[in-house]
């Protein structure tokens, strides 16, 4: 199969090109791009005329909700939703039921994920048996069955002994290890530690929570020289944090979920369980320092924290609904938001969708290079759209930007070359 | 984004009542006189008014509590509504049913008013959100968030003894950090021009920017209670000291209770309130809790007059939306 | 606009008479908010009548409660006296449907057992929509049901007679 895309913006920021070019595609690898290579005749041509052609996104975090959770969403809807959305790898954190601990499971998400064909769903192993933070996982074992690093998927490890060693261990095989920025006992809480929950009573989580764990795991990433990504940061002081330890030279790099650049702890007023997220959504200094972080590249990657939840979940008093946003549907034409709010440019948005991500994986991947797998989105910048429930392609519903009028719509998806998704 | 609240409908009329904020001066004096106009219930021989002959209250109680459940109770059935308590803490919610399933089969039996207490903060505002349009919701407590009727009822007993609102100066003390009514309470006094708001607790019990709620924090009770005209005490909880908020009761006491000493620092005519029950010598002495200054037992009997207000207020205008809508 | 200082002579007399005939020598009046109060209050002072006066707002007692709700200015209802015994005479400004004679009956009788009610009544415009009749009327008005018949106090009583459009 041989396609071209014509006539395309093509923004492939690994090469820091921004050209309108025609990129041709063959036997599910980018075989050239503006001049046609040679014998090149296409079966398929697309045109991308006022498109803007980059490579496909690369969600660092996206929950599928199998194994385990099957009523909340599938690995067959979620990856069809990914998609719509321009996504073409989806990583998966340990946290399913039960939680990727032992090859079985790997081998298991990879034949649903095969079978749904439609994302390249990439796993994380646990760091310890069951994400019990006590004994270590067989990551050796996961690494070997195609676990692109190790997690503790959401349930950081309390005890520093522990998780020294699970550090040093991974650090033994050079995987990558993807840690949540929380403390534990700190973590308690509802919502940000500020104005809004003392008015509205929720138990809140302090800035100190977050920052408290990074600044011990930057001491053992000192002593270890272990890769260590830091998962959704929340707050500015986080972000200082990761800024020094970079220019420090440590290895640790850092990613936000898009909605912690958009909303705030004012959006909890009238107690809506729709931003009911973990880590808890901050102050408007939070959110413009995230923002910043992002532009400097100090958070190297937007991801999407895609939780998809049945309506029962979030139909209860908040305290009693399940943390979490649906957000495959929204990823880029949020991501876009921040070009329109002028806060990056559109091609360092597209960065942090792509190459940022894939370089934080020491994958090749995320980029239009000659050889490169062709996964490729093409969108439509100006395409204006409202988020309503019945448009969104994940099962789950539940999110807060339900009537935001948005800008930017995918307009077909390639995985390899093969077109896994056509809009309008 | 509108700034319509759930709790009042488009005339601005309280079709709920969930909390204290956003409510107008307006708001807060209709039930402050609605209640001075039945407070004389109570003397009359036979203590009922006809007004809510023929509704139906359901006490919805997520969380024991007898003695607020009993003072609704016993409003309702001063204005000759039916009663059903229903104490969720120990029927279904153990056996699995959600909140929506509880709430859809109990407006199947045709009630008019749901009293909700409920351990979550937002409780309250999520029924009022989801239950038949016909049907009033009144917060009689969810989590820390909210207490309006008792605040209501605080204010209504210092207006009586206090009127000159804005030359008033409050102190409350104790667990600013978990209490609904102490939330409350403030938007109340805020709302009615109250002169000065003082929060008095050690840090662990105050939440964080808690002036932001337009209160003065403070963690010296002799500062605190200086010239104030009203002093209301809160509930200390005994599982906070296993939360390590405090290390003792007895350290609490020494520190913050309200005994004779301290209470001479407020002006000589104060008042002292607590919204009960109280914990003897751990908040308060004794001879203060039953001293001449205090008018505790006074909010108790306060308290059905005010619930009886808002309950007829809130279901008049439901009424009266309904008739509009019609 | 019409003073009402000549219909309360012409009701004080009527009153009068009224107890006389029936041997009562020391009613207690209850004035129904607003206007009956300000008429009651003229009346014991013609009659000479010692007891203080009660006041009452029938307004928890409305029959029409599931339609309006409770007036947003209801006042407290105050009888500074023994209901139980008592010859009682009511007062109110405009008898009309009787509804809220009714409703007044009601409430003074959750205060006690009276001996006796008279009720006394400025204007009686007819158009009762339940059987209750005044003992003493001040004057009686034939007015279509498009006009609105008010006091206006509490000074200088006056009626004012307005058809609503």
């Amino acid at each position: 199969m041989r396609t071209v895309i014509q006539g395309g913006r093509i923004i492939d920021p690994a090469r820091r090109m921004d050209t309108v070019a025609d990129l041709f595609i063959a036997e599910g690898k980018i075989a050239g791009l503006g001049q046609t290579p040679d014998g090149f005749v296409a079966d398929q041509v697309i045109a991308a005329h006022d498109r803007v052609v980059c490579p496909g996104l690369i969600d660092l975090c996206a929950r599928l909700r199998e194994p385990g959770q099957e009523h909340k969403a599938t690995i067959a809807s979620e990856s069809a939703a990914a998609a719509a959305g321009g996504i073409t790898t989806l990583v998966c954190p340990p946290d399913t039921e039960p939680p990727i601990d032992e090859p079985a499971v790997v081998e298991w998400i990879r034949r649903r994920a095969k079978a749904a064909g439609q994302a390249r769903v990439l796993t994380l192993g646990a760091l310890t048996h069951r994400l019990r933070g006590e004994r270590l996982a067989e990551m050796a074992a996961l690494q070997d069955v195609g676990c692109i690093g190790v997690s503790d998927g959401g349930h950081p490890i309390a005890n520093s002994r522990v998780l020294r060693r699970a550090l040093e261990y991974a650090a033994t095989f050079n995987l990558t290890v993807f840690l949540t920025p929380l403390d534990p006992d700190l973590g308690h809480g509802l919502a940000h530690e500020g104005q809004v929950a003392a008015r509205l009573g929720l138990s809140g989580i302090p800035v100190a929570a977050e920052t408290g764990s990074i600044a011990r795991n930057l001491e053992l990433v000192r002593d270890l020289g272990v890769r260590v990504h830091f998962g959704r940061l929340s707050s500015a002081r986080a972000v200082d944090l990761i800024a020094r330890a970079q220019a420090d030279g440590l290895p640790v790099t850092a990613d936000v979920a898009v909605h912690h650049l958009h909303l705030t702890e004012i959006d909890l007023i009238g107690f809506d369980s729709r931003c009911h997220v973990r880590p808890p959504l901050r102050g408007l200094r939070d959110k413009d320092t995230l923002r910043t972080g992002v532009a400097a590249g100090v958070i190297g990657a937007i991801c999407s924290d895609h939780q998809p939840h049945e309506p029962d979940a979030k139909l209860a008093p908040f305290g009693d609904t399940e943390p979490g946003i649906s957000g495959l549907d929204t990823l880029l034409a949020l991501s876009l938001r921040l070009v329109r709010d002028e806060a990056l440019s559109l091609p360092a948005v597209i960065e942090r969708l792509t190459w940022g991500p894939a370089r934080i994986l020491g994958l090749d991947r995320g980029h239009l290079g000659v050889g490169a797998i062709a996964d490729v989105c093409i969108f439509d910048p100006d395409a204006e759209w409202r988020l309503e429930p019945d448009v969104m392609r994940s099962r789950g519903q539940n999110s807060p930007f339900t009537g935001w009028e948005l800008q930017g719509r995918v307009v077909q998806t390639l995985l390899e070359g093969r077109s896994v998704f056509a809009g309008r | 984004m509108s700034d319509y609240h759930i709790q009042l409908d488009r005339q601005d009329r309280l079709v709920h009542f969930l909390t204290v904020e956003g409510l107008t001066h307006r708001h807060l004096t209709e039930i402050l006189d609605t209640a001075e106009s039945l407070r004389g219930v109570a003397e009359r021989r036979i203590k009922k008014l006809p007004t809510l002959h023929g509704k139906t209250v359901v006490n919805l109680f997520f969380e024991a509590s007898t003695r607020t459940r009993t003072t609704f109770e016993l409003a309702a059935k001063r204005l000759s509504a039916d009663v059903l308590n229903l104490n969720i803490a120990t029927s279904s919610a153990v056996k699995g049913e959600s909140l929506l399933d509880t709430l859809r089969n109990i407006e199947a039996m045709q009630c008019d008013m749901f009293v909700v207490r409920h351990e979550q903060s937002g409780a309250a505002e999520f029924i009022a959100r989801h239950v038949k349009p016909h049907i009033a919701v009144l917060n009689a407590g969810d989590g820390r968030h909210a207490h309006p009727t008792q605040a209501m009822l605080d204010v209504f007993t210092i207006r009586r003894h206090k009127p000159d609102f804005p030359n008033l100066s409050v102190a409350i003390v104790g667990d600013i950090l978990h209490s609904r009514v102490a939330r409350s309470l403030i938007h109340a006094l805020n709302i009615l021009g109250a002169g000065e708001i003082r929060v008095i607790a050690p840090r662990t019990l105050l939440p964080a920017q808690v002036e932001t709620l337009g209160v003065h924090p403070c963690h010296d009770p002799r500062q605190g209670l200086r010239d104030v005209d009203v002093v209301v005490m809160l509930r200390l909880q005994r599982e906070r000291m296993e939360g390590a908020l405090l290390p003792s009761e007895a350290e609490f006491f020494q520190r913050y209770g309200l005994t004779e000493e301290r209470l001479a620092l407020a002006k000589p005519d104060a008042i002292v309130m607590h919204p009960a029950p109280i914990n003897r010598g751990v908040e308060i002495d004794s001879r203060v809790a039953d001293g001449p200054q205090s008018v505790i037992l006074e909010q108790v009997t306060n308290g059905i007059a005010v619930r009886m207000a808002i309950m007829s207020i809130t279901l008049g205008h439901h009424a009266r939306s309904t008739e509009e809508n019609a | 606009m019409g003073n009402a200082e000549f219909l309360i002579e012409a009701l004080t007399g009527q009153l009068r008479e009224l107890l006389t005939r029936r041997g009562i020598t020391d009613p207690a009046l209850v004035g129904i908010h607003t206007g009956g109060v300000w008429i009651a209050e003229r009346l014991r002072q013609r009659l000479g009548i010692t007891t203080p006066l009660g006041q009452m707002d029938i307004a928890f007692y409305r029959d029409d409660f599931s339609r309006i709700g409770v007036h947003p200015q209801v006042r407290p209802s105050e009888l500074p006296f023994d209901v139980d015994n008592r010859h009682i005479v009511l007062v109110d400004d405009v008898l009309y449907t009787g509804r809220t004679i009714r409703a007044a009956l009601n409430e003074l009788f959750d205060y006690g057992r009276p001996a006796s009610v008279l009720l006394a009544v400025l204007v009686d415009r007819g158009g009762r929509e339940v059987p209750i009749e005044a003992n003493a009327v001040g004057t009686r008005l034939q007015l279509p049901a498009s006009d609105q018949i008010e006091l206006i106090g509490p000074d200088h009583l006056q009626l004012r007679i307005q058809t609503v459009p």
